[in-house]
């Protein structure tokens, strides 16, 4: 399955790009794998998943559209 | 001022027929806090009281200072080293005589919070740190009170409406979103990263309105929904929440367990090697103990008065060996980084050396000794 990817906050200085497309990512398990692998520093990172812009915390099957974002908490005031 | 009907100050806002005067009288009896007068603080503490929030509340315990002026729209040169409460609350009176402010010139802890929170109905994070965020979000739950979340990273922004009681859906609050606190250094707050005065006016506003439509009951509030804004690009972003079943068991139950939370612990803002401003003083000139500097190059002016080297902390694993001395002292602009720095390097050297960290960074130092 197709994934389009969007990354927000540090996430983006992290991966140094704000949007990606990735291929042949059944669940979003395997998504996380596979970016863990590509940007190790991500491992660490810590980040709320929406699909399809709604919160999932589970791994959740890819089917159809894939709009994903990843989102890290801010703290600036 | 009796009937807020006859009076010409909300004319303008009374007139849209979704607010009125039912609107505005329900806006004179809402209660609201502000915790954090700064960045997102100022501009939405204008923005209620003028328009008119009955009561309003000022948590601050930090003092001005000159580089908070580009974004804490409330100050002026004159309040540089007075307290961000009291002038907030003086400034709010000029501008809006008719409502009642009420200043707390204090930090918000797990002592205080309960007691400060429960006299209002709606409370506005607008703290600059994680362990700040955790503990209102969790008072917030204890005491069923609506929040109203906001937060920058350089040029993006969040809002949300959290924990806003409803009939149809469960309450989600900040912990569904984001249940663990990010470990140190991994996010950098706007003194490390730096910020456009402009993003905070923004989103402070944002979360001033997102306020007064609660309060009114006009349009659609971010109730358990995510914004994003991104100032470079206009991109908005926005996502539907959740609440987690196992987010329950991370909050204190009641006050008590509430009062006993060490919150600085959870989001490990104090690190075993921290060495305090007085004890960094101390040593500072002494020829035994390596001082480095884990800031990136080129980020902020070198200090003059003590002899240091330079590794940052993105290359300090490799650049181990360049730190030969028993005792080091790391330090940062914050103290966060360099808390990090020191836990690479006591896992590396376990209990050969001597590691410590200055505490509130190069900035906090610098600020001591003014």
């Amino acid at each position: 399955m197709q994934v389009h990817l969007t990354l927000f906050g540090q996430l983006a200085d992290i991966t140094g790009r704000t949007e990606m497309i990735l291929h042949d990512i059944p669940d979003t398990e395997t998504l996380i794998k596979t970016l863990n692998e590509m940007f190790p520093s991500l491992a660490n990172a810590k980040y709320a998943m929406a699909l399809n812009k709604k919160v999932i915390k589970e791994n959740t099957i890819l089917t159809g559209d894939n709009n994903i974002a990843l989102l890290p908490p801010f703290s600036g005031g | 001022m009796s009937n807020p009907s006859k009076n010409d100050r909300y004319q303008r806002q009374i007139s849209l027929k979704e607010l009125g005067e039912i609107g505005q009288q329900k806006l004179k009896d809402a209660k609201v806090l502000v915790i954090g007068a700064g960045g997102l603080g100022c501009p939405a503490l204008l923005y209620l009281a003028g328009a008119g929030v009955g009561r309003i509340g000022i948590v601050d315990f930090d003092l001005v200072s000159l580089n908070n002026l580009h974004r804490q729209v409330l100050f002026t040169v004159h309040d540089i080293g007075l307290s961000k409460a009291l002038r907030a609350g003086d400034v709010l009176e000029q501008i809006n005589p008719d409502i009642e402010i009420i200043v707390f010139n204090e930090k918000i802890s797990n002592t205080n919070a309960l007691d400060i929170i429960k006299g209002f109905d709606i409370i506005l994070d607008g703290t600059d740190n994680f362990a700040s965020k955790y503990l209102i979000n969790d008072a917030c739950v204890i005491l069923k009170k609506t929040l109203v979340y906001g937060a920058i990273s350089r040029f993006e922004g969040q809002i949300a409406v959290f924990n806003h009681p409803s009939e149809i859906k469960t309450a989600v609050n900040y912990r569904d979103l984001f249940p663990q606190a990010p470990a140190d250094g991994e996010v950098l707050n706007c003194e490390e990263a730096g910020v456009i005065g402009v993003l905070p006016g923004i989103i402070g506003t944002m979360m001033a309105n997102e306020t007064i439509k609660l309060i009114t009951g006009i349009g659609n509030a971010l109730i358990n929904r995510l914004l994003t804004y991104n100032s470079l690009n206009n991109h908005f972003f926005e996502m539907e929440l959740l609440a987690m079943p196992e987010t329950g068991k991370m909050i204190p139950e009641d006050a008590g367990a509430f009062k006993e939370f060490n919150y600085d612990w959870f989001c490990s803002v104090h690190s075993a090697f921290e060495l305090s401003q007085e004890e960094f003083e101390e040593k500072i000139h002494d020829k035994n103990i390596q001082f480095v500097d884990v800031r990136e190059a080129g980020e902020a002016a070198q200090p003059e008065d003590f002899k240091h080297i330079n590794i940052p902390l993105s290359s300090l694993k490799d650049q181990i060996p360049d730190i030969k001395a028993e005792t080091i002292i790391l330090f940062c602009q914050s103290g966060k980084r360099s808390a990090g720095a020191a836990e690479i390097l006591s896992k590396h050297f376990g209990k050969s050396r001597k590691i410590y960290s200055l505490k509130d960074g190069i900035a906090g130092w610098q600020k001591s000794k003014l």
